[in-house]
């Protein structure tokens, strides 16, 4: 468990120090998540114990958005003012990315259309 | 006695243990609540919590600053659990193998959709460019999406509601639209849910199939890898 979070700790500052060192515009997090990904590909399995860690934080990843969700408060004039590209940029946008994927992708990989229940 | 209550405030506002207990307690209630509705999509439970939260703080006159010296203590795990990632995705990178050039397609595809779109409709509507790069990055999984709001000069704590709200929007939607354009294949169902609308979307898949679901997973994470590498590019050709 300690080993493991150690193992987590060690990566994200890994990928902080990388990003700092090379002033690439990526978050040090997601870098760190690429080295660890990167570690799990040549170690070839998962340790138990970073498996357990990792499913603990991730059961509850929500709760930790909140923090920074709260902050929206401090932007309340902002949406005021720009709800309506807000809003029309997330309907167009979501509603389009479904449909060019799910398109993409059934036409790439043949139709299969018997494969699994669709409901 | 009114003098003490008053007193008793002072003291508990001033300790970050109250906004520690206050985002907690209301995120376990939130949760309940979510579970007790039959997990109706927009009682989504981060949503809840932060209206909640919010108005509790505008209430209490209460300044963001000193929520958020309670609430790092939570904040700071995000972090780690984005390393954490790593894990599912991992597990999912096996899927890769049935169809490798198709799904680099659709989710490549996919991923430059969503952040084009986002960025071109909401340009067009008269968004300012602080507004537009805290959009961009909606369609990505919340930690990764606020990162890279936050490294381009964005809004991370807008990303975080918006990024909700379009998991939100795709879980709802979604499946009746890739039934109206007769997407039945479910890898193509569950990438399309993915992509578009990460954790919240890979949830709803769940409903349609296992085989949706799985793609779903490895969809949102290799969106979020894509959009982290893209998004910075894009961004730095759009305000260069």
């Amino acid at each position: 468990m300690l080993e493991s979070l150690a193992v987590l700790l060690l990566c994200q500052l890994l990928g902080e120090l990388i990003v700092i060192a090379t002033d690439w515009p990526i978050p040090g997090p997601v870098l760190g998540m690429a080295v660890l990904f990167a570690g799990l590909m040549i170690k070839g399995d998962i340790p138990q114990p970073l498996v357990q860690t990792a499913n603990g934080l991730l059961a509850h990843l929500s709760l930790l958005f909140v923090p920074a969700g709260v902050g929206v408060m401090t932007h309340l004039t902002l949406l005021g003012n720009q709800w309506l590209p807000l809003t029309a940029s997330l309907l167009v946008s979501t509603l389009l990315t479904i449909a060019v994927t799910g398109w993409v992708m059934q036409r790439l990989s043949g139709s299969g259309t018997d494969e699994g229940d669709v409901r | 006695m009114n003098d003490r209550v008053a007193a008793l405030w002072v003291y508990l506002s001033a300790t970050p243990l109250l906004h520690l207990t206050l985002t907690v307690c209301v995120f376990v209630l939130a949760r309940r609540l979510y579970h007790r509705a039959g997990r109706n999509a927009w009682l989504n439970p981060v949503l809840v919590t932060v209206l909640f939260i919010v108005l509790f703080l505008v209430a209490t006159g209460t300044p963001y600053q000193r929520y958020f010296e309670g609430a790092q203590f939570v904040h700071f795990l995000l972090g780690p659990a984005t390393v954490a990632l790593a894990v599912p995705l991992y597990r999912q990178w096996r899927l890769m193998a049935r169809h490798p050039l198709a799904l680099l397609v659709s989710i490549t595809t996919g991923s430059l959709t969503a952040l084009l779109s986002a960025v071109l409709v909401a340009k067009l509507a008269g968004a300012g460019n602080q507004t537009l790069v805290s959009l961009a990055p909606k369609s990505v999984t919340t930690p990764v999406a606020m990162g890279i709001a936050e490294r381009l000069g964005g809004l991370p704590s807008l990303t975080a509601v918006l990024v909700i709200l379009t998991g939100i929007l795709g879980a709802a939607v979604g499946p009746w639209l890739l039934q109206r354009l007769r997407i039945t294949n479910p890898m193509a169902q569950g990438l399309a849910l993915g992509v578009a609308s990460h954790g919240i979307g890979t949830g709803r898949a769940v409903y349609l199939s296992e085989v949706a679901a799985a793609f779903a997973g490895l969809a949102m994470g290799l969106n979020g890898l894509a959009t982290a590498i893209l998004l910075p590019l894009l961004w730095g050709w759009w305000v260069g």
